[in-house]
């Protein structure tokens, strides 16, 4: 029973840090239909720029938890500035050319990212300090779910928590879906479909860039290519939960994560990735439109 | 031709991008000493890179809007594509082609073996950008998992060698229709998915074939790859390694205009009517009686079959594979080629898989940087250049009285 | 400066009957190719064997060069990647090198050895241990100054049944090339000894955001020592997350671990972690000559395989000053005469695997690899 727990909450860890950048994905995908795999980069950054704040603020001897809070702040402010000034310049003049040009916009992009990171830092992998404590109350039950672990949980419910009031509740949030729903009526009843557009990437890149932070403090290393690992798990995670639907994306992502994780433990990791692709594709076969997407009808 | 106001904005720019590359480029931190490198001068280059890089695209951007404001008054013509006047003169493209027929028979006798090489690499990438030409280009179905069937051609090629010491000639037609079966087994159960639903799922397929290729070591022999490959057989004679790339050469050549042959005689078929069809609208092409199930799949099986066969070129080539060969981003470049070259134009795809391929290839002077080079290019192209290097000519007709 | 004394008393000895004996060594240059990932993200592996190979010529050229002939050393990039080392192999033979040190990969090593071995040009490397490149004889032209794969995975498995007894061993190698092949050899090794129940044989993927159920089912396992095969990225998040498991577990690790980036990165977790590598030659003068040298001009410690970079180069030199630019005449001589190295005097087998580089364990003390007596 133990083994299950602990299977559990790997997946579940794994699943909250899918959901995470997933939920970029799907932000973004349901706004301007385009799959953004610069998104994985974003992340990527966040851990980085997580990296060199929090170094630079042991050094100059800042307390343990002014250096937690303002690396925090200081990933999620620089992702998002990444992410807006991407959608800016390689995505916003190319609203209206052929569907694939930003996409391949998007991969030229990734590209990028990468390098500029490498070139700009290094290539080796770097240490990450442990951001999270290890909480005491959690020592008895460190063999099945450490404390990162728990962490990782709490933090990614609580914003995705925040994050569904303020897609719900908020005027940003409402003028959001209708974008969403239909970008030319949004724009009709004087929604400034561009400022939403910029906010969705904003937000979507904040999101990444705590899970950068989160899964860089637990697992302890980084370097310039663990966005596009992850990227491309958390894109199928969206994919499978139905690309556009925020729910969709963090049922998806926890699908994935425990597929995952309970496929190393009682088949072979191995496998892994298989097990995790094969999923979508069944999916997908009888549901078309992911788990929780509309199936849209088209009428001519 | 620039304002006062450009120059503002292009401070603001200016300033933006600092604060942007702020703790990348500058802060250069060693978190096992526990030291820190201020690079002030990297923010000096951002800074002045930036605002001349601004100023430029605004001086570009005006030029353009002047140019377009004197089309609309009538000032001057609206210019055709000259990519389009190109290739609706023969006379004009003709000749071109029998030039770049003729220097291409005689390039190995001009460069270097391993220039040879490096243009065999390229015309592969012609013959696999050809083929997802049909998916992608045409048809309007977005394959990220092309490079599953090219593996499939590979393997084919270098397990039948091993096992069976069966030859490349035989082997090609076994490759393409290999190909040709895996597209089939991918296309039946993506039939009913659209768009980026399809995207995914073959991104999945082509990961899973390359999965399957590194964990099931009893049949591919896994992470480490099958070597000693046989090179292709002329006649039985042994052939140095200069002949062998040589004849290797002409082969990719002969492969690359038999492709090119059949591509453009099966766009101007009925079933490549359908495609274009296809690509343009769903419903209307149902609506017109076109059998939607039989033409994406026969998108799919075409496309792979192109890529089955480079795949057992590939195999000859190199005479070694492994599964690191057939990653994501071969997908990714092979797409990029398409995209960047002009979705259905041939021409295009050649030109896009000979600037792809060769320029990382030739930019390995800067090392470092290529990459770097690589995806500002395919970014900044696509925002100039939306349409392509060689954009399609839509056929046209017109009525003659 | 012994190695200067020799290669003069080798001068002496042979420049007259390598000058009448063949005709190859009129030459005036001698091209020595060297091929690897000098760019991209493995270049750390690939550097340090071009700049040893830089320096050896330029320590031979400073004296005169070969038999009057100087050293150029013609640099190839190929990423350590197969299909790029076709072309690079290509290259350098299109440029007419007598020898080639490199490649670094055993990936790229054997994509480029077919070209090699039809251009009959001998081929050192340094790095790639893939046992195949020697076993399978397929390659008579291929030469390596490191020990393969399989004694390494002897090493360790002898290393884990004698001296620290284990009875239950998890093997566990990160799916590529390097790592599933050692790892394959571990596992045969502990089936044939018997002595060591090899209770769970698994992949782990590379990049993964999180290993607790792998690792979970190594605890599941009971196994008291995880042998792996693989580079230290994925060691030292796998040691990383036994730690935060509280497991006790023993980690054995082969030598693409034993690199201090894994301590740095893993931190205090890194203690009592062994790795098996090259023996500690520091001490040697010849070591100590070119680490000097790279020292003096690069300012940092040489990185990985540069001590093997360096007899790489000194083996293939010595071998050409004997015998001249003829491959078959070279081979003749690596095989029978031993060239001054900093791994001590060392000649190759048949096979073409060196005589007398092997591998010892370390353990990590106080964030030091510390050998193993």
């Amino acid at each position: 029973m133990d083994y299950f727990i602990e299977l559990f909450f790997s997946g579940l860890t794994r699943g909250s840090i899918y959901a995470l950048i997933a939920l970029g994905y799907t932000m973004v995908y349901g706004i301007i239909g385009l799959i953004n795999f610069a998104h994985g980069e974003i992340y990527m950054i966040g851990a980085f720029t997580a990296l060199i704040v929090s170094t630079v603020l042991t050094i100059y001897g800042f307390p343990l938890l002014a250096v937690f809070v303002l690396t925090a702040l200081a990933a999620v402010i620089w992702a998002a500035s990444y992410g807006y000034t991407i959608e800016r310049l390689a995505y916003r003049p190319l609203r209206s050319a052929p569907r694939l040009s930003p996409l391949i916009s998007a991969i030229g992009m990734s590209i990028f990212l990468q390098n500029y990171v490498l070139l700009a830092q290094t290539s080796d992998f770097q240490p990450f300090p442990a951001l999270i404590p290890e909480f005491d109350f959690m020592e008895p039950y460190a063999h099945i779910v450490g404390s990162s672990d728990l962490a990782i949980l709490v933090v990614s419910a609580i914003v995705m928590i925040l994050l569904t009031f303020m897609i719900k509740f908020t005027r940003t949030g409402k003028a959001m879906r209708a974008t969403a729903q239909d970008r030319k009526m949004a724009m009709l009843v004087g929604i400034n479909v561009d400022n939403v557009i910029s906010i969705t990437f904003i937000i979507g890149s904040a999101l990444a860039a705590i899970g950068g932070l989160l899964i860089a403090s637990h697992i302890g290393q980084i370097n310039f290519y663990i966005g596009f690992i992850a990227g491309i798990k958390a894109f199928t995670a969206a994919v499978l939960g139905g690309i556009g639907s925020i729910p969709g994306a963090v049922l998806g992502s926890f699908i994935l994560g425990l597929t995952e994780a309970f496929a190393t433990g009682y088949v072979s990791s191995d496998y892994e990735d298989v097990f995790a692709f094969s999923l979508l594709v069944l999916i997908l076969i009888f549901k078309p439109a992911g788990l929780l997407g509309k199936a849209t009808v088209e009428k001519v | 031709m620039l304002s006062f106001k450009d120059f503002k904005n292009g401070l603001m720019v200016t300033l933006w991008f600092v604060f942007l590359t702020f703790p990348l480029l500058v802060i250069k931190i060693n978190p096992i000493e526990k030291s820190v490198v201020w690079r002030w001068h990297n923010m000096l280059y951002v800074a002045c890179g930036t605002f001349v890089f601004y100023v430029l695209s605004r001086l570009y951007l005006a030029r353009k809007r002047v140019a377009q404001q004197k089309i609309k008054a009538g000032i001057i013509e609206d210019k055709v594509a000259w990519s389009a006047k190109f290739f609706s003169e023969p006379k004009l493209y003709i000749p071109l082609a029998i030039a770049g027929g003729l220097f291409s028979l005689v390039f190995p006798a001009l460069f270097s073996t391993y220039q040879v090489n490096i243009m065999i690499t390229a015309l592969m990438y012609v013959v696999l950008g050809l083929g997802l030409n049909i998916v992608v280009g045409v048809a309007g179905l977005l394959d990220l998992g092309y490079v599953a069937f090219y593996a499939v051609g590979a393997y084919t090629y270098a397990l039948l060698n091993m096992h069976f010491g069966l030859g490349f000639w035989t082997v090609l037609p076994i490759g393409g229709l290999l190909g040709t079966l895996f597209g089939l087994l991918l296309g039946f159960p993506v039939l009913r998915l659209r768009g980026d639903y399809l995207a995914i799922v073959t991104l999945g397929f082509g990961e899973i074939i390359r999965l399957i290729l590194e964990n099931w070591g009893d049949f591919s022999e896994g992470p480490s790859g099958i070597a000693n490959i046989a090179r292709p057989g002329f006649f039985g004679m042994d052939l140095s390694l200069e002949m062998s790339i040589n004849y290797m050469y002409y082969l990719t050549i002969l492969m690359v205009i038999f492709t090119i042959f059949v591509v453009n005689r099966l766009q101007d078929s009925r079933i490549g009517r359908a495609w274009f069809a296809l690509r343009e609208d769903e419903i209307a092409c149902q609506a017109m009686g076109i059998d939607k199930m039989k033409t994406k799949l026969s998108a799919f099986a075409l496309g792979a079959t192109w890529a089955g066969m480079a795949g057992v070129m590939f195999a000859a080539k190199t005479t070694f594979i492994n599964p690191a060969s057939f990653t994501f981003l071969e997908s990714a470049i092979i797409l990029c080629i398409v995209v960047l070259g002009g979705m259905g134009s041939i021409p295009g795809v050649i030109v896009g898989a000979l600037v792809l391929i060769l320029l990382p290839e030739y930019l390995r002077a800067f090392s470092d940087y290529r990459m770097l080079v690589f995806g500002a290019v395919l970014v900044i192209m696509m925002i100039f250049r939306p349409q392509g290097i060689i954009s399609t000519v839509r056929r046209t007709y017109s009525l003659k009285d | 400066m012994i190695f200067s004394k020799r290669m003069l008393s080798i001068l002496a000895a042979f420049a007259l009957a390598a000058g009448l004996a063949s005709n190859a060594s009129a030459v005036d240059t001698i091209k020595i190719g060297v091929a690897g990932a000098h760019s991209g993200d493995l270049a750390s592996y690939g550097i340090p064997t071009m700049k040893a190979a830089l320096l050896v010529a330029q320590d031979i050229n400073e004296q005169g060069g070969i038999n009057g002939a100087k050293i150029e050393i013609l640099a190839e990039d190929d990423v350590c990647k197969p299909e790029v080392a076709t072309n690079t192999a290509t290259k350098l033979v299109s440029e007419n090198v007598h020898v080639v040190i490199g490649h670094i990969c055993s990936g790229a090593t054997k994509a480029a050895l077919p070209i090699y071995r039809d251009a009959n040009i001998i081929v050192m490397s340094p790095s790639a241990t893939n046992p195949d490149l020697t076993q399978s004889g397929d390659y008579p032209n291929f030469y390596r100054t490191i020990a393969s794969d399989d004694a390494q995975a002897r090493t360790l498995v002898d290393f884990a049944t004698d001296v620290l007894k284990v009875k239950k061993a998890a093997v566990i190698h990160d799916k590529g090339d390097y790592g599933k092949g050692l790892a394959e050899f571990i596992k045969s090794f502990l089936e044939q000894d018997g002595k060591v129940e090899v209770v769970l044989f698994e992949g782990v993927t590379p990049g993964a955001v999180d290993y607790s159920a792998v690792v979970g089912k190594i605890r599941r396992s009971g196994a008291e020592a995880v042998l792996y095969g693989g580079y230290h990225p994925e060691a030292s998040k796998i040691v990383g997350q036994m730690r935060k498991k509280r497991m006790k577990t023993k980690f054995l690790a082969p030598d693409g671990v034993k690199d201090d980036t894994f301590i740095n990165v893993t931190g205090k977790n890194a203690e009592g972690v062994y790795a098996s590598g090259p023996a500690d030659v520091s001490t040697n003068p010849l070591t100590k000559k070119f680490r000097d040298k790279f020292m003096a001009s690069e300012g940092t410690e040489p990185g990985a395989f540069f001590d093997n970079g360096v007899t790489a180069a000194l083996a293939l030199t010595n071998a050409i000053a004997i015998a001249g630019t003829d491959t078959a005449a070279i081979a003749k001589v690596l095989h029978t005469e031993t060239a001054d190295t900093p791994f001590g005097a060392v000649k190759f087998d048949k096979s073409g695997e060196p005589i007398g580089i092997g591998f010892v364990v370390y353990e990590v003390k106080d964030g030091k690899f510390v050998q193993v007596q």
